[in-house]
């Protein structure tokens, strides 16, 4: 299979806006490798042919690339993608107990997708939210202070169509192809959405102007 | 006298449009430094005594001063904004909430080193940070604060906001310049240094995200003002990032040099009924520390002085109900996950920590393995092609330093002694 004329022709004008950002053109390949996944929600065989050809290196070298970098997925990820952070402190604060009862819960394992495509989970290493701990991630959204309650009720929450909202982010989660697109360097405009900054985030300012504490005056 | 905190990189993050050029308010730091000779720059930087916020604690000026000048060649600053050392989680809320701070940060830093082009280099899995990167930058072109002939001083800039894909050895500076080439993030011999051969084998400057972003409050309040907070060789103020068995785990903007136990005065303390076991001070690459470790200076030298590392200020906290063991474990599994592959003592030694580690944990080892674990260790340390092999090492021979008698039981009673529910954020409910 390769990519219909329209597709094709999208994907080119895509991928020449985001190439023309760099000095030198093979530094588009992650931005790149994004984008396929945001066409075809993993890094497809068509899609790293056209990865090489837009970037004029051989495919060898793509898959090379491709193969190195956990967030590219050799199989199609599920509309949405759920990691649960596994690393030292979210396991003790709980992930390991919500990772162990949700992939019972939905029947996968680590990178594998429901049979619907609906939900793939991944065991995940720190997602720099520790003090949210424990993290769960939904399309690199960011879902915080968990439990096995709450992680089981967002799966199904997701699996039955329900709109589903981050703790930190847009009103309404986008798909995994959708989230690939914004990191391929193509923005969405939902960046005015959500809190600047939320709960543990505030906890020092908070505890600065309770106490009128500031930097000194220049 | 109490240490007190000092929020600026922090300042505005409870106004809900914070992440806004409207709310951050126009670059009167950048348009300051565009007037000023890009040498006084780099000097003011020096003078403050502003050091690398990403862990190393290189001084700032001193590495853009390494930048030759009339070269001929293109400079560059490429932004590490790979934020992946667990524990750490400081540089993506700053980003979050305060993006504006960062891109000022990189107009000045830029026209220091004489650079017209510059990249951040930001972790794919945050994609709400990232759609504010890309919205601030967007708001800055508008405002004319990027591009062609900024604030009429004839700098040109180019800013790129590049994803990564999932590799914590992209935080490696080396590493982090190959992934932006498009290749697999391995770290690269040095020398030569960034500095003289960067990313395109350019002179290029490689900052954290907290380091560049203090930037604009060093020109605006100027070097003495930064110079005022901290300690002697540890300057200025950082970001103090608690988190686990803490009652207000969060972000708590101090000078460095402030202590564990006066941190934890102000974040309501250990939670409740429980007392601290361990905890890191910079990351899981930094050896843990214990309890007598409460009022050592959180300052470069402070930290190391008691055998660790301030690192990136990711002060992970464990109480008594958490097996060390098991903690340990995960670390090296994170470490033997994320080596890259390129040198065999890490990609080894962490794969082999990995096994012995798991089969002490089912209390199944002996006492032989705890020799064999600092013996794997100690052939990682210094022998490893770049820090991650070295990082590997610090969970390991600081926990059997502290902890060799909980070692030990996990053997004697044939599993582990702690019950894992306790740990939990539940737990206690």
């Amino acid at each position: 299979m390769t990519y219909s004329p329209e597709i094709r022709e999208r994907l080119e004008r895509d991928a020449k806006e985001i190439i023309g950002r760099y000095p030198k053109t093979r530094s588009a390949l992650l931005p790149l490798l994004h984008l396929v996944q945001s066409e075809d929600g993993y890094v497809s065989d068509d899609g790293q042919e056209f990865c090489a050809e837009m970037l004029g290196i051989s495919k060898a070298e793509v898959t090379g690339v491709a193969t190195f970098y956990t967030m590219y997925k050799r199989k199609p990820a599920g509309d949405y993608h759920v990691g649960v952070c596994i690393n030292a402190l979210c396991a003790v604060m709980g992930g390991d107990e919500i990772w162990e009862q949700l992939s019972e819960h939905v029947g996968v394992g680590h990178e594998e997708t429901t049979g619907d495509g609906k939900v793939s989970l991944e065991r995940l290493e720190c997602n720099a939210a520790c003090d949210f701990a424990p993290v769960m991630m939904v399309n690199w959204e960011f879902f915080d202070n968990q439990t096995p309650d709450s992680a089981k009720q967002l799966v199904d929450d997701l699996r039955a169509g329900k709109d589903v909202t981050p703790t930190r982010g847009p009103k309404k989660l986008c798909t995994f192809k959708e989230a690939s697109r914004v990191l391929a360097g193509l923005p969405d405009d939902l960046a005015g959405e959500g809190p600047s900054a939320a709960g543990p985030s505030l906890e020092g300012l908070k505890v600065a102007k309770a106490n009128g504490w500031k930097a000194p005056e220049a | 006298m109490t240490t007190t905190l000092t929020p600026v990189l922090t300042a505005n993050w409870d106004r809900p449009d914070s992440y806004t050029l409207d709310a951050y308010g126009e670059y009167a730091a950048a348009k300051k430094a565009l007037g000023m000779d890009p040498d006084a720059v780099i000097q003011a930087v020096k003078d403050s005594g502003l050091r690398g916020r990403g862990g190393a604690g290189f001084p700032t000026g001193m590495k853009w001063g390494f930048i030759p000048q009339g070269d001929g060649k293109p400079h560059y600053l490429v932004v590490n904004a790979d934020e992946s050392e667990p524990g750490t989680c400081k540089d993506i809320p700053l980003m979050m909430a305060n993006p504006h701070a960062l891109v000022e940060g990189i107009i000045i830093t830029s026209y220091a080193i004489r650079a017209s082009h510059a990249f951040i280099y930001v972790r794919g899995e945050v994609l709400h940070v990232i759609r504010r990167l890309h919205a601030a930058v967007r708001e800055a072109y508008e405002k004319g604060y990027l591009g062609t002939d900024i604030f009429g001083s004839g700098f040109d800039l180019e800013l790129v906001v590049h994803s990564g894909a999932g590799a914590y050895i992209c935080g490696e500076e080396t590493a982090l310049l190959d992934s932006l080439e498009g290749f697999r993030g391995q770290p690269r011999l040095k020398p030569p240094f960034p500095a003289v051969a960067g990313l395109y084998a350019s002179p290029t400057v490689v900052n954290n995200v907290e380091s560049i972003a203090s930037v604009p409050s060093i020109i605006a309040n100027g070097a003495d003002w930064f110079a005022g907070m901290g300690t002697e060789k540890s300057k200025g103020f950082g970001i103090f990032s608690l988190s686990g068995h803490v009652t207000r785990p969060g972000q708590y903007e101090a000078p460095l040099g402030i202590t564990l136990r006066e941190l934890l005065d102000m974040a309501g303390g250990i939670r409740a009924g429980h007392q601290i076991k361990f905890w890191t001070p910079g990351g899981s690459s930094t050896p843990i520390f214990t309890d007598e470790h409460l009022d050592v200076p959180l300052d470069f030298e402070g930290v190391g002085a008691k055998g660790s590392m301030l690192g990136t200020r990711a002060l992970q906290i464990f109480d008594e109900t958490t097996c060390v063991v098991r903690t340990v474990l995960r670390w090296t599994e994170f470490y033997a996950h994320e080596s890259c592959g390129k040198c065999t003592p890490c990609r080894e030694g962490t794969y082999w920590l990995k096994q012995v580690l798991k089969r002490l944990e089912k209390g199944q080892g002996t006492e032989d393995d705890l020799t064999t674990i600092t013996d794997i260790a100690d052939n990682i340390l210094g022998r490893s092609f770049c820090a991650l092999g070295d990082g590997a090492t610090s969970p390991i021979h600081s926990s059997v330093k502290y902890f060799r008698e909980e070692y030990l039981k996990h053997f004697e009673i044939g599993g582990c002694p702690f019950d894992p529910k306790k740990s939990t954020l539940w737990g206690e409910q």
